[in-house]
């Protein structure tokens, strides 16, 4: 729609620098911590702990703010962040229908198709069909549950371990955790644990 | 606003493609991204977003609309004028190698703490006390809003049942350049798919939405 959003963008910079509205030095700072620092591998470390730590669980689960601060994982702006968590009964996935809310300070940023106008209008009413296209079918005795992040409240999904994981410790099994885990379009078995 | 933003529901978009994973697509979307974070100038950005007319929003990418609106938003409220950034434009366009301006650190840092304290004022410190408990049958108000908010038209008029009672939260309704309009309990309501699609919805389903208690009756 912009002809040149590219040229556009400089431009804006440019001018909110000369108006001191902005720093590029800032913009730039920014810009690497999004790329390198911040990440999915946060809620990976998270996810392991927790698995690893019922005491940690429970924090985790009963004050997720708190309980990912004791990583030095803050949200800038203050958000709450609650962790909900997948078991047979209940599977749980995270959505933001109104515009592309999402849990960075522990996720990163989110990838372009949890942003897409499909993912967005189908999650709440066709969750079945829109996990299929992500490769996980789940049993109808498995209630679908879906956190549309309307308010400035953050969702993480705490997903389940994955059995023949006993004897691994927290590091290994960070490794395991994917993304799409932790926003409910996966498991860890339908994802990870073949390749690992 | 009852815009084509509020999406939750609607058909029409087609299947989701996982592959499509990578945050950005060009380095600009980048700087877009940051530049809206860093700005000392106040909010206001997802009633910009949703402000965008409909042709635009939907044929927009996402950081597209992200720079429509934050600069209709900087425009609206007079940090800077159309014009300027017309003749800033021109000048890049001529040769986008051109450098950009030099930083002026002093002059950020006064303007960041002039658009903090701007945000403080209207948040109030006691938390109120809270109607509903979890576990409490509650119904979602109908309503039509011109202005901001985050009740998505899927779920008005919907019962729900409050499955966890949050601290108490800003409220965002209305005033779209204020970021609180007050703080009010917030709880999670937990709706039964059937209540929501009828017939339609998917074998055991149910979506959970974060409900200030303006929304509820």
């Amino acid at each position: 729609m912009i002809e040149d959003p590219g040229v556009l963008t400089k431009a804006l910079e440019a001018l909110l620098v000369e108006k001191g509205l902005i720093t590029s030095e800032r913009i730039d700072e920014l810009v690497k911590s999004y790329e390198e620092d911040i990440g999915p591998l946060r809620g990976a470390q998270v996810v392991a702990r927790a698995w690893s730590d019922a005491d940690y669980r429970k924090r985790l689960l009963e004050d997720g703010r708190s309980a990912v601060a004791e990583f030095g994982y803050i949200d800038p702006h203050g958000a709450e962040l609650v962790a909900v968590e997948n078991t047979e009964q209940v599977h749980n996935m995270v959505v933001c229908t109104l515009c592309s809310c999402y849990p960075w300070s522990v996720l990163g940023l989110p990838p372009a198709w949890y942003k897409s106008f499909a993912y967005r209008s189908r999650a709440v009413s066709e969750p079945r069909s829109v996990l299929e296209e992500f490769g996980l079918r789940l049993p109808e005795t498995t209630e679908i549950r879906v956190w549309d992040s309307n308010s400035d409240i953050r969702y993480m999904v705490l997903p389940q371990r994955p059995s023949g994981t006993e004897s691994m410790e927290e590091k290994q099994l960070a490794e395991l955790v994917t993304r799409d885990s932790m926003i409910g379009v996966a498991t860890i078995e339908s994802s990870n644990l073949e390749s690992a | 606003m009852d815009g084509v933003h509020d999406m939750g529901g609607m058909h029409g978009f087609g299947r989701v493609d996982p592959a499509s994973d990578s945050p950005y697509h060009e380095q600009w979307e980048a700087r877009v991204h940051a530049i809206s974070t860093a700005l000392a100038a106040p909010g206001g950005g997802r009633f910009a977003l949703e402000s965008l007319s409909p042709e635009v929003y939907l044929a927009s990418s996402y950081y597209e609309r992200w720079l429509q609106a934050r600069i209709n938003t900087l425009v609206a409220h007079g940090y800077i004028t159309q014009q300027e950034l017309d003749v800033t434009l021109d000048r890049y366009r001529q040769d986008p190698a051109a450098r950009l301006p030099a930083d002026d650190p002093a002059r950020y840092k006064t303007a960041l703490a002039e658009t903090g304290s701007r945000g403080q004022k209207d948040v109030e410190s006691v938390d109120p006390v809270a109607r509903f408990g979890t576990g409490d049958q509650v119904l979602v108000k109908t309503t039509h809003p011109k202005g901001h908010t985050r009740l998505p038209r899927y779920v008005r008029g919907k019962p729900g049942k409050v499955i966890r009672v949050y601290r108490a939260q800003g409220f965002q309704d209305g005033e779209p350049m204020s970021d609180h309009t007050g703080t009010q309990p917030m709880y999670a309501v937990w709706f039964d798919g059937l209540e929501l699609w009828g017939d339609h919805a998917e074998a055991n389903s149910s979506v959970v939405l974060d409900m200030w208690e303006a929304y509820l009756q």
